[in-house]
């Protein structure tokens, strides 16, 4: 500090050779002088480092913003554009979002040209959803403004949501009843829509329970029957096959009721449709069982829109996709990440707070915990790709392989375990955030206090007897924070998880009504992977978009919920435990 | 300095008891890694009585409290030399078993250190890592140890509250009836009062006045008041050493060493 002094002009003399010896005649004025010294005010460094908080807090939140607007506004209906452009055509469709462009002069018409020269060479284009894919063949049409004749927005404009084929937008042209053609009724085409509704369901649920049920225990037999051929041989085992044939034979026959009885519900509902026509005029006539939801845009009363937009949230948590995802709901993908992720918990639950009790408790303190600490700590940076890898080689195929050729010989060379499926993907994502519980857990055993420690061996305890006791029910609270980070690591991971067992579409959830009723071999849809698979990977991205900000938003929401959980029940332990002495 | 310093043979003029010894001490040396924290210490403890050890901060008082009921075998690299023997039997020769030790060596620390479970949870604790599950047994054990530790008309109707919610002074006495519960020989306290307010002192120090005689008391304290008003006997430490070990009142009155008499004046320490 002195020698810092003696190089600091005073302020009262001028800087130069003389400088130095008038500094040392009004040294004790110019030692109290701090002002050179930047650090000695906090004021800058405070400014620098509230900015910093500042700026994260709030891409955080334009982030959140972005979720939240495009999320919450996706199922909002919106009004039918009839749109006449300056060439004659029309369109109709649902004006989706616009942009600045830079068009192609030579390819536009002189009147044209002279809008968009006046413009500095840009122009505004608006896109729309027209739509009806099977009859154009596209979705989307970008409408520049100065192509713009006329829009309306007529009454009679629908907006349908089928079961494939994606959104139909126009007016609806006549209907067949039974067979029957008859002009358009809305009261009965409302009426008739529902119990096309019914019946589409009921064939679903045929289809799905009871024949789903027949074939599972076909396979079953079928199974049975190589078992017996592999373990006893061809000819020991004739009786068994023979017994399970008449089995599969009986079977057989009550998968022909049930198929004849979906057959007929089939051609009942085929004489229900609706005559829709597009806005050119050309008509198609769908089942009305095809219709899933339809709605008059353009005279929708607020009420009305409201209950749409209910109704679009309630079957998007409630009801599986359809349309390569784009469309319906994510069921399945929520049941997926809800059981994966706590599937995880499990596992790495135990997993880890065993190891670092060793760590912390048992094991003596040296170098070689310090190295294991630090790779530990090493395994948390490691790309989580890696351990996707990792795990498609070592549980899917080499612990799977193993356990197929020991427990479902009968099943090769079809994989039951020898491939991705919910149970590898819960371990892998288990292997990936056990350094956090780790880290965590220990943390929370060395924060409990040695005198809790002496004053339980005091009494006579044994060691196991202290840490069972009064260690571990003082650190669960910090351990609980290790978990919810763990938790909120696990459920947000994509990348290993395409590598070991998630799916575009899978055909059942891992848990349902067939034995042996928990299928840990399945594979399964998981939201993280969607909103990849809806944005990037679907035949029309732009159609998939508003799905992928709904669907992050219910990611976060469901991380959050899980989080919050954790925490409540984190917060209740804390207080169980919390020290209120003095 | 320690090296430098010249240490005379302690000075001994104890008030022995009728019953004989609780803890014979002989010879007794410490390290920690290479530094040497006690050296040469010889005492016997009475039963039935009160024995303070005092000296300035860093003398061993507390290392040699906590030799007793072996509670230093957690801290690593240390090694001793010497005998502590309970009843004949040396409590440091190899094989014996360290539970069953502080079994009989209840234990009550500076800061009140209450496990967070119910009081009636914490008093019957040591008995339940013994393996004791008769309510009846507990049950009887929790109102001894309270009524033992002059707690039990304050806390008898809310048996299973959290201890955490004690005062400091409540949760100290909550911690010797912890001591007491599984009837130990000899209770060490080691600055039982450190961490209390002046009344809550009192009462601790009427405690150990009401439960010596059932238990022999080692009593680790800095206040030489404290030392003087509860304590039969008194030892000296300075800096590893016994200094001296004689009863109470010719400590405080007429010390025979002139650090002894230093000390208790109050011109160092």
């Amino acid at each position: 500090m002195t020698s810092l002094n003696e190089q600091l002009p005073p302020a009262s003399s001028a800087a130069g050779a003389a400088g130095v010896a008038a500094n040392e005649a009004v040294a004790p004025r110019a030692r109290r002088r701090y002002s050179a010294d930047l650090s000695a005010l906090g004021e800058p460094a405070l400014w620098g480092f509230g900015g910093a908080l500042a700026l994260g807090i709030i891409m955080i939140a334009l982030f959140l913003m972005v979720v939240l607007y495009n999320g919450a506004t996706t199922f909002w209906p919106k009004p039918i554009d009839r749109v006449e452009l300056t060439d004659g055509t029309v369109i109709a469709g649902v004006e989706r979002r616009g942009t600045i462009f830079r068009p192609d002069l030579p390819r536009l018409t002189e009147d044209q040209r002279a809008v968009v020269e006046e413009n500095d060479g840009f122009a505004y284009r608006t896109l729309y959803q027209t739509a009806n894919f099977d009859l154009y063949g596209d979705d989307f049409r970008w409408v520049a403004d100065f192509e713009l004749a006329n829009v309306t927005q007529p009454a009679d404009f629908y907006y349908f949501e089928r079961q494939v084929w994606g959104v139909f937008v126009g007016r609806i042209a006549g209907m067949q009843l039974n067979g029957v053609a008859m002009d358009y009724d809305p009261a009965v085409f409302r009426r008739e829509q529902a119990a096309a509704r019914d019946r589409f369901r009921q064939i679903r649920k045929l289809e799905r329970n009871d024949i789903g049920r027949i074939n599972n225990l076909i396979e079953r037999e079928r199974l049975n029957q190589r078992r017996a051929v592999l373990q006893q041989g061809e000819e020991a085992a004739a009786p068994i096959i023979a017994q399970s044939q008449a089995r599969i034979a009986e079977l057989q026959e009550e998968f022909q009721i049930l198929q004849a009885r979906v057959n007929e519900i089939r051609a009942l509902d085929r004489g229900f449709r609706v005559t829709l026509e597009e806005v050119g005029g050309r008509q198609i006539e769908p089942e009305m069982s095809q219709i899933v939801r339809f709605f008059p845009a353009n005279t929708l009363s607020w009420g009305q829109k409201l209950g749409i937009y209910i109704s679009r949230w309630g079957e998007f948590v409630s009801a599986e996709p359809r349309e390569a995802n784009t469309q319906g709901g994510v069921l399945p993908a929520i049941f997926g990440t809800v059981a994966m992720t706590l599937l995880m918990v499990i596992f790495v639950a135990p997993f880890g707070v065993i190891t670092a009790l060793y760590l912390r408790e048992y094991a003596k303190q040296g170098r070689i915990t310090s190295i294991v600490r630090i790779s530990v700590n090493n395994l948390a940076g490691v790309p989580s790709i890696v351990y996707g890898v990792f795990g498609l080689g070592f549980f899917a195929y080499t612990m799977g392989g193993t356990i197929d050729q020991l427990f479902y010989p009968e099943n090769l060379p079809n994989p039951t375990f020898g491939k991705g499926g919910i149970l590898w993907a819960s371990l892998t994502l288990a292997l990936l955030t056990v350094p956090v519980v780790i880290v965590a857990t220990e943390e929370a055993l060395s924060a409990v206090p040695r005198s809790m420690r002496e004053g339980s061996l005091a009494c006579g305890a044994s060691k196991w007897q202290t840490i069972r006791y009064v260690v571990l029910p003082k650190a669960l609270p910090g351990i609980m924070t290790g978990m919810i980070l763990a938790m909120a690591r696990g459920a947000g991971e994509v990348a290993p998880l395409m590598l070991v067992g998630v799916v575009k579409l899978a055909p059942a959830l891992p848990i349902d009504g067939f034995y042996p009723f928990i299928h840990l071999d399945r594979s399964f849809m998981h939201l993280g992977f969607h909103i990849f698979d809806v944005g990037f990977q679907s035949r029309n991205s732009e159609a998939g978009k508003p799905m992928v900000f709904v669907t992050t938003l219910l990611l976060l929401t469901l991380i959050v919920i899980m989080n919050a959980t954790a925490i409540i029940v984190r917060n209740r332990l804390k207080r169980k435990y919390a020290t209120g002495q003095f | 300095m320690q090296d430098t310093l010249e240490f005379e043979p302690t000075a001994y003029h104890i008030k022995t008891s009728d019953e004989g010894t609780a803890l014979d001490i002989r010879d007794f040396n410490l390290w920690y890694g290479q530094k040497q924290a006690l050296f040469d210490n010889n005492l016997e403890i009475q039963k039935g009585q009160v024995t303070a050890l005092i000296g300035p901060s860093g003398c061993g008082k507390s290392t040699l409290l906590r030799c007793l009921n072996r509670m230093n075998d957690l801290v690593d690299d240390l090694r001793i030399e010497g005998r502590i023997t309970v009843d004949g039997f040396d409590i440091y020769a190899k094989g014996v078993d360290v539970i069953a030790l502080r079994k009989r060596m209840g234990m009550v620390f500076q800061k009140p250190n209450p496990f967070a479970m119910s009081i009636y949870d914490n008093i019957t604790y040591p008995l339940r890592v013994d393996g004791v599950t008769k309510k009846s047994i507990l049950d009887e054990t929790v109102e001894r140890a309270l009524q033992q530790a002059a707690l039990w008309k304050e806390v008898k109707d809310r048996l299973n509250d959290s201890a955490l919610g004690l005062s400091g002074g409540q949760q100290q006495r909550l911690c010797i009836a912890r001591a007491v519960a599984s009837d130990p020989e000899v209770l060490l306290m080691d600055e039982p009062c450190s961490a209390l307010d002046p009344i809550a002192t009192a009462r601790i120090e009427e405690l150990i006045e009401e439960l010596k005689g059932t238990y022999s008391i080692v009593i680790v304290t800095h206040s030489m008041a404290q030392a003087a008003r509860v304590s039969d006997n008194t030892a000296f430490m300075y800096l590893g050493h016994l200094i001296e070990y004689g009863d109470t009142d010719t400590i405080f009155t007429n010390p025979q060493k002139s650090r002894t008499n230093d000390y208790v004046t109050g011109r160092f320490g």
